[in-house]
């Protein structure tokens, strides 16, 4: 008996078989570029086959790894006198992914029987940019942890400096420079994690001044980036440039913490660390 | 909003191969001037020139990032881009400064910190970081002058002190127009109405107060002896703040922004 004969489905068909199946079941990894199903990322948001902690929302993070949180500071948003079309639309796009109204979320944290103020920045909020409200928001938690003699963690995601506020967002980064001084003076704590990515402005100032520095598994973490340097060096750079454990090696970064252990990490960090009175 | 043209024009003045030289201009500011070399950390980067002099009584600490005037100078100094070698240099010679109360006078002409593997490697970021850390907290007077360009993170690191002046013919900015056009318009071309949008000139940045005081470009001797009048009675002035107080207005100064 003869087979029947193969017809390949029409541009319509493909259309509606492309539709049957659901979006985001399967997504590819962009760090190994293996593909696995969305599932398999697991609770923690982590490749399957590499380990890499996929990028995701502040907000998502604090439901994973605090067990309380009170936002402060929530209002503060981009200044008005930005008004350029297209940065206004790209903010409001921002606004609806993030469910914020700037690229970090501040807030006092707790994890166990340890309280301190964290800053958790958003890769997702035109990619973590540091914007004057960013910077704002970032003194103004440190300047509230050294009053409350809180030790302040924070989560870095961003790609630097925010273009669109031009050099207000250059002066961030010696404003909050100031502020985690102000903190490290009165005898207090800061850790860092950085996340993917931590790129220009961001590790130039606050990123790379933590007591310690914890990193994700293979977050980018660099200044300059790639495309930059490249097209101004005309060098060939390896895979594994600007990743956390090569940054690592070069010793930038205390330890790399896969994110299903930061939770005892960083509770354990923060225990050692407790402010005692010392008395004479 | 500055017009296009006017910006751009700015932006080449800034980058002028007239341009007076770091060099010569620390040697026209100060006498006996006495380089020193080295951040105690494995490296010595030639793009960042270190020291001291004497202003009239008055001994200084400069630090200044330094262009080429020639193909060969350009390519030791990477073309006026220090490595995080520099930053760790000047920052040392900062603090060593500020243990003898030492004023430190910063001059900077750089496109911004050098972007390559090995500054990648060697912590390029985390030099600029601790440079803001430590450096904006030393209770001694720092002026910081941009001579030429005033380019990013890279000349933030050296223009963070009690006071920022500008030549008339400078620029300051988050980063080149040229980088600007690429990023937000994918065309490098648009370089000039990027400039406009910077807002880069020393007439924008004072209205910002990013900036505390325009002074006439410098191209000799005599005219840098005027400018040497000036640094030394603004250095004096800071120098008999008490150094709390110094810090106090030198936190409010960036607090602002």
């Amino acid at each position: 008996m003869l087979q029947p004969k193969f017809t390949p489905p029409t541009a319509t068909e493909l259309a509606q078989r492309k539709r049957a199946i659901p979006d985001r079941l399967v997504q590819s990894c962009p760090v190994c570029g293996r593909t696995f199903f969305r599932f398999q990322a697991g609770h923690y948001m982590t490749c399957p086959h590499c380990g890499y902690a996929l990028r995701i929302t502040a907000r998502k993070r604090v439901k994973l790894l605090f067990d309380d949180f009170q936002e402060t500071n929530k209002q503060l948003t981009v200044p008005a006198q930005y008004n350029d079309a297209a940065y206004q639309a790209k903010i409001a796009k921002a606004k609806k992914i993030t469910k914020l109204k700037e690229s970090v979320l501040t807030g006092q944290a707790r994890i166990g029987a340890q309280h301190f103020a964290a800053g958790i920045m958003d890769p997702y909020f035109i990619m973590g940019s540091l914007g004057s409200a960013t910077g704002e928001k970032i003194t103004r938690l440190f300047e509230a942890a050294t009053k409350d003699k809180l030790p302040v963690v924070l989560f870095t995601a961003s790609g630097g400096a925010r273009m669109q506020e031009g050099i207000a967002s250059l002066m961030q980064m010696a404003k909050v420079s100031q502020a985690v001084a102000a903190h490290d003076q009165a005898g207090l704590l800061y850790i860092t994690v950085l996340c993917d990515p931590t790129t220009g402005g961001v590790t130039a100032s606050f990123a790379m001044q933590g007591d310690i520095i914890l990193a994700e598994p293979h977050a980018l973490v660099g200044f300059a980036g790639r495309r930059v340097i490249e097209q101004t060096i005309h060098e060939k750079l390896p895979a594994d440039f600007q990743r956390a454990e090569t940054i690592q090696q070069h010793g930038f970064i205390d330890a790399i913490v896969p994110r299903d252990q930061q939770k005892q990490v960083l509770e354990r960090l923060l225990k050692w660390h407790a402010v005692t009175e010392v008395t004479a | 909003m500055v017009q296009q043209q006017d910006a751009f024009a700015a932006v080449k003045a800034a980058r002028s191969t007239a341009k007076i030289p770091i060099q010569t201009l620390i040697d026209d500011l100060v006498t006996d001037f006495f380089p020193l070399h080295g951040d105690r950390a494995g490296g010595d980067d030639p793009a960042m020139i270190g020291g001291i002099g004497q202003l009239r009584e008055m001994p200084v600490t400069i630090v200044g990032i330094q262009k080429g005037t020639n193909t060969q100078e350009n390519i030791d100094r990477h073309f006026g881009s220090a490595l995080p070698e520099g930053y760790r240099k000047s920052l040392r010679l900062m603090k060593e400064a500020a243990k003898f109360h030492r004023p430190v006078l910063a001059l900077i002409n750089t496109p911004g910190a050098f972007p390559d593997k090995h500054s990648e490697d060697f912590g390029q970021g985390e030099a600029i970081a601790r440079s803001l850390l430590e450096g904006m907290q030393l209770p001694t007077p720092i002026l910081s002058i941009i001579v030429g360009e005033g380019g990013s993170g890279g000349a933030l690191a050296l223009a963070c002190g009690d006071e920022v002046w500008m030549f008339e013919h400078s620029t300051y900015a988050i980063l080149s127009p040229e980088g600007y056009a690429s990023i937000m318009w994918k065309d490098a071309a648009k370089a000039p109405a990027a400039a406009a949008k910077l807002g880069l000139t020393p007439k924008e940045l004072l209205a910002e107060h990013v900036v505390d005081r325009v002074i006439t470009e410098v191209t000799n001797q005599t005219e840098a002896a005027d400018l040497a009048t000036a640094i030394h009675a603004r250095l004096t002035t800071l120098l008999a703040l008490p150094p709390a107080e110094l810090l106090t207005r030198r936190q409010a100064r960036y607090r602002k922004f």
